[in-house]
């Protein structure tokens, strides 16, 4: 239990940060220059991070596998950004994205890291304004404010449906002054191989240069992880081809405990699956849900012509719908949050209301939307209201200039006209809260190793809220890591530089070495993706949107069988010394490999539906509630910590408790 | 669809290139560009050939990796959109389909259809940022309104996402555009404008040392960028130029 240690300061909680910022140890200036830090990952946490710790003064070696760090994921985050500015005087703060945020996390997240991430929150937004963000502005030329997932003010800050590439280019520049200056070193296109420990502590990584393909030994004082999150696991998500677990898994396997694998996020609004040949799965932001109405056929024979091309959704009267959530939550309607939707969903598809050709998708209409806004504007501008050609226009152009990026994206993808036919949407993976278990300074259970942004596990529980992974991000790497990360590197002010030439370098190098030696040597039939998407297939069925004992139990032998026979006949062409992207992608699936098992197995343990998290066995049995998930907190309130032993089938598994001593736990209901 | 696709093969930086021909069948029009490729490199790979290497990301045109001269055109015949956003709709069956790098002296060829844009990020290094340290002890965010027109003439030109097409396609290999939507940017917000002259001059003097050429208005760069990005941008950054070189020391 001791390795368990979250470090949560004393006192009030309101108190917690500034005590802790007074009581830490502290680095002088003239020292942290004799220190070197690792970052690995470019994107918001370690974009953030690595500029804020060479501004203050340490020597940076910041590491990304693209070809520039500003193509870092992070870029692709539409919507917006949280902050309790209270801006909107519509009663926000912090205290409020404290309890959202916790709330919406289904009672899974730590209290005193939470509260923090919404004090620095507003922090945040000053920070970016000076960078040069252009967040959207009202007409007077204050900061505009829109409304997200359900929460009932309007915190979140916003620049178009392109939030996290304004953003994300705000901390590229900050990195790109540092890097002008020296005081980070860059390594583009470089992919952390494995971490290496000196007596335990991390002190330096391995790094394949992706060009030349040569094994490079970097050591530092300390190594910070932000290297994102895992849902490629399911071979299939709105997350970046390149997008991999292999950073978060190395440090797991040398000592870091993972925390909460099973709760990852599948978003309600994504572009359906059309074959096959399926690369990755394209988000359709969360705002759509304020103007889109969300249904299916009411009648099984209506949605089974639909599917076969000979009847249009648009013949369908409106009696013959079925709005599901409007009809199943109608406090919340279309706006429940992402966990509750995307289930229902699932769970119509599943009853035989699909739409698309294969079944799995829901309609998304705005039809609606576009009236009512066409009779305002008609009325406003002395149009006849009741002429139906002209509301329609006046309308679609409102919602054309509210959402023509996305209308745009979606037309280009499915080849249909959203404006004219209802969207057709599923939920796809798209966020995972799970990660690499941190305490309050956000340091592993390997000392010396940080791990930050959606790489750990803290802030968000069993379910994120919209807009708020872009505030954890930036949140963990300019405010809070640059200041914890002190109190560990004060002690080593005298340490000097750490040599490479030690054995523990150079057995890390060895492992590396024949691993990739391994992969283009074994002359296998099949290629990478092949064992990719049959693991993608396995987590998707059965690891999903609805988990039950026995079908986790099926994933978990499959996932092993898998394992076993990529080793066997996995084929990998070219050679190690040289740009060689099926070796980049055979590494990266061997560990998603590996923490597939993990996953499987710890949602197998959670036997309580909590957030992201539902297991069938427990659900709510009649009532108003009848259905719903069933949260456990007798058995379940706490964090599953995994410590690897060797073998992924003994993990051993560690529990952190979360006491809520500002919130009450509560039944989270949109009922 | 069955397609014939020649495709530029290249070992790495120092080895010649060449055009390889490769016949691929069963393309769907519902797959992207990208995923025919995904297909064409299982082929290759299940006959015990090398795949093609490419530079691709998020596959949703926003991390500006993919990068691929089309038929002749930077991200192919449709506009405004990246490569990753290009679908097979937009062929036809039994179409020839030429695959081709970014050809730029700043820009060498790594590996087939693979580039090196390292010259960007350096001229970003040299002045594509505001001063500013991130301890968070700035004044307020709403301490200094920005008009509205200006906040989103500067998000507009903040939107590039740097994938080097504007480059690819300027018979110049000029890098005008990307160079200017940066300076643009900064210098229509207050935040940005205090260090407006130093800037313009050090990011354009990095631009001329990494061997980019002139810009000459021919505007292909406007055409072909996936984001639109406005030559307006180009004009704004030789204003700044010009008085940057009256007044700076």
């Amino acid at each position: 239990m001791s390795k368990l240690d979250a470090k949560i300061p004393e006192g009030p909680i309101d108190k917690k940060w500034t005590n802790h910022k007074n009581n830490i140890k502290l680095v002088a200036p003239a020292n942290k220059r004799l220190i070197d830090v690792i970052v690995v990952g470019t994107g918001l946490a370690g974009g953030s991070a690595a500029a804020s710790l060479a501004e203050m003064g340490y020597n940076v070696k910041a590491f990304c596998f693209q070809d520039s760090p500003r193509r870092a994921h992070s870029i692709a985050a539409q919507g917006g950004i949280n902050a309790a500015k209270n801006y909107q005087n519509d009663g926000d703060s912090t205290y409020r994205l404290f309890y959202d945020t916790v709330k919406g996390g289904d009672y899974r997240s730590r209290e005193a890291n939470v509260y923090r991430l919404a004090e620095v929150s507003a922090n945040i937004i000053d920070q970016c304004v000076a960078q040069g963000v252009p967040f959207a502005r009202e007409y007077g030329g204050l900061l505009d404010n829109r409304s997200f997932g359900g929460v009932q003010v309007s915190r979140t800050f916003y620049a178009k449906g392109q939030t996290g590439q304004q953003l994300l280019l705000g901390a590229y520049s900050a990195m790109s002054r540092q890097i002008g200056k020296g005081k980070i070193k860059m390594y583009n296109r470089h992919e952390m191989m494995d971490v290496v420990l000196v007596d335990g502590k991390a002190r330096g990584i391995i790094a394949r240069n992706l060009i030349s393909g040569e094994i490079e030994r970097h050591s530092a004082h300390a190594v910070v992880i932000a290297s994102g999150g895992y849902g490629n696991v399911f071979f299939l998500s709105t997350n970046a081809m390149g997008s991999n677990t292999s950073a978060a898994w190395k440090i797991h396997k040398k000592g870091a405990y993972f925390a909460n694998p099973c709760f990852t996020q599948i978003h309600p609004t994504c572009i359906p699956v059309s074959g096959e040949h399926q690369s990755k799965l394209t988000l359709m932001s969360e705002s759509l849900r304020n103007d889109g109405r969300i249904w299916v056929p009411k009648d099984l024979e209506a949605a089974k012509a639909i599917r076969e091309g000979k009847l249009k959704p648009t013949e369908l009267k409106e009696e013959e719908r079925d709005y599901y959530l409007e009809r199943r939550y109608p406090a919340f309607g279309n706006l429940v949050p992402r966990d509750v939707a995307s289930r229902a969903a699932k769970e119509r598809c599943d009853e035989g209301y699909g739409v698309n050709a294969t079944g799995e998708a829901v309609y998304l209409d705005f039809a609606a939307a576009i009236e009512r806004y066409g009779k305002e504007e008609a009325l406003v501008h002395g149009h006849d209201a009741n002429n139906h050609q002209i509301v329609v226009k006046l309308g679609t152009a409102v919602i054309k200039a509210k959402y023509g990026n996305l209308f745009q994206m979606y037309e280009k993808i499915v080849d249909q006209d959203p404006y004219t036919t209802p969207m057709m949407i599923y939920p796809a993976v798209h966020y995972t809260m799970g990660g690499v278990w941190v305490d309050y300074n956000l340091m592993t259970t390997i000392p010396g190793c940080y791990a930050a942004g959606e790489a750990n596990f803290s802030d968000h529980g069993a379910n994120r809220l919209g807009a708020s992974a872009l505030m954890q991000g930036l949140g963990d790497g300019y405010f809070v890591l640059p200041y914890t990360i002190g109190d560990y590197l004060a002690d080593d002010i005298r340490t000097g530089p750490i040599s490479t030439d030690s054995p523990e370098f150079e057995e890390a190098e060895n492992d590396v070495k024949k691993q990739l030696e391994f992969f283009v040597n074994n002359n296998g039939t099949k290629s990478v993706d092949y064992f990719h998407k049959r693991l993608g297939k396995v987590m998707w069925n059965n690891v999903g949107m609805s988990r039950n004992e026995k079908g986790l139990k099926e994933a978990v032998s499959e996932i092993r069988a898998i394992r076993d026979a990529f080793w066997k006949e996995v084929r990998v062409p070219g050679e190690v010394n040289e740009l060689n992207q099926e070796l980049e992608k055979a590494s990266r699936v061997a560990d998603f490999l590996e923490l597939g098992e993990l996953f499987a197995m710890d949602a197998l343990n959670r036997n309580e539906s909590c957030g992201g998290h539902f297991r069938e066995e427990s659900v709510e049995v009649g009532g108003e509630q009848d259905g719903e998930a069933l949260r456990d907190d007798k058995n379940f309130a706490f964090v599953s910590a995994w410590e690897y032993t060797g073998n992924i089938a003994e993990s051993k598994l560690h529990k952190e408790e979360l006491k809520y001593e500002n919130i009450e736990l509560k039944q989270r209901s949109y009922k | 669809m069955n397609l014939t696709l020649k495709v530029w093969r290249q070992k790495n930086a120092d080895a010649n290139g060449s055009i390889e021909t490769y016949p691929i069948s069963g393309v769907s029009t519902d797959m992207s560009f990208l995923e025919m490729l995904d297909v064409l490199n299982e082929q290759l790979i299940n006959t015990g050939k090398e795949p093609v290497a490419f530079d691709h990301d998020c596959r949703e045109g926003i991390c500006g990796s993919c990068s691929l001269y089309i038929n002749g055109q930077a991200h192919g015949p449709s506009r405004e959109i990246t490569t990753c956003q290009l679908h097979m709709r937009s062929f036809n069956d039994g179409d020839t389909i030429t695959i081709e790098p970014w050809r730029a002296a700043g820009f060498p060829v790594v590996k087939d259809l693979v580039t090196d844009r390292g010259s960007f990020d350096r001229i970003m290094n040299a002045g594509g940022f505001v001063s500013v340290n991130t301890s968070g002890n700035t004044i307020d965010a709403n301490a200094v309104p920005v008009p509205k027109a200006d906040a989103d003439e500067a998000f507009d030109a903040a939107t590039c996402i740097g994938c080097g097409a504007c480059v690819a396609t300027c018979k110049n290999a000029s890098a005008m555009l990307f160079v200017s939507a940066k300076v643009s940017q900064l210098a229509l917000l207050p935040q940005g404008k205090v260090e407006a002259a130093d800037r313009v001059m050090n990011m354009v003097h990095q631009m001329d040392e990494e061997g980019f050429g002139n810009c000459t208005n021919t505007g292909a760069c406007e055409v072909e960028c996936p984001k639109g990005i406005s030559l307006d941008n180009i004009a704004r950054m030789n204003r700044e130029y010009l008085s940057a070189s009256f007044t700076n020391k």
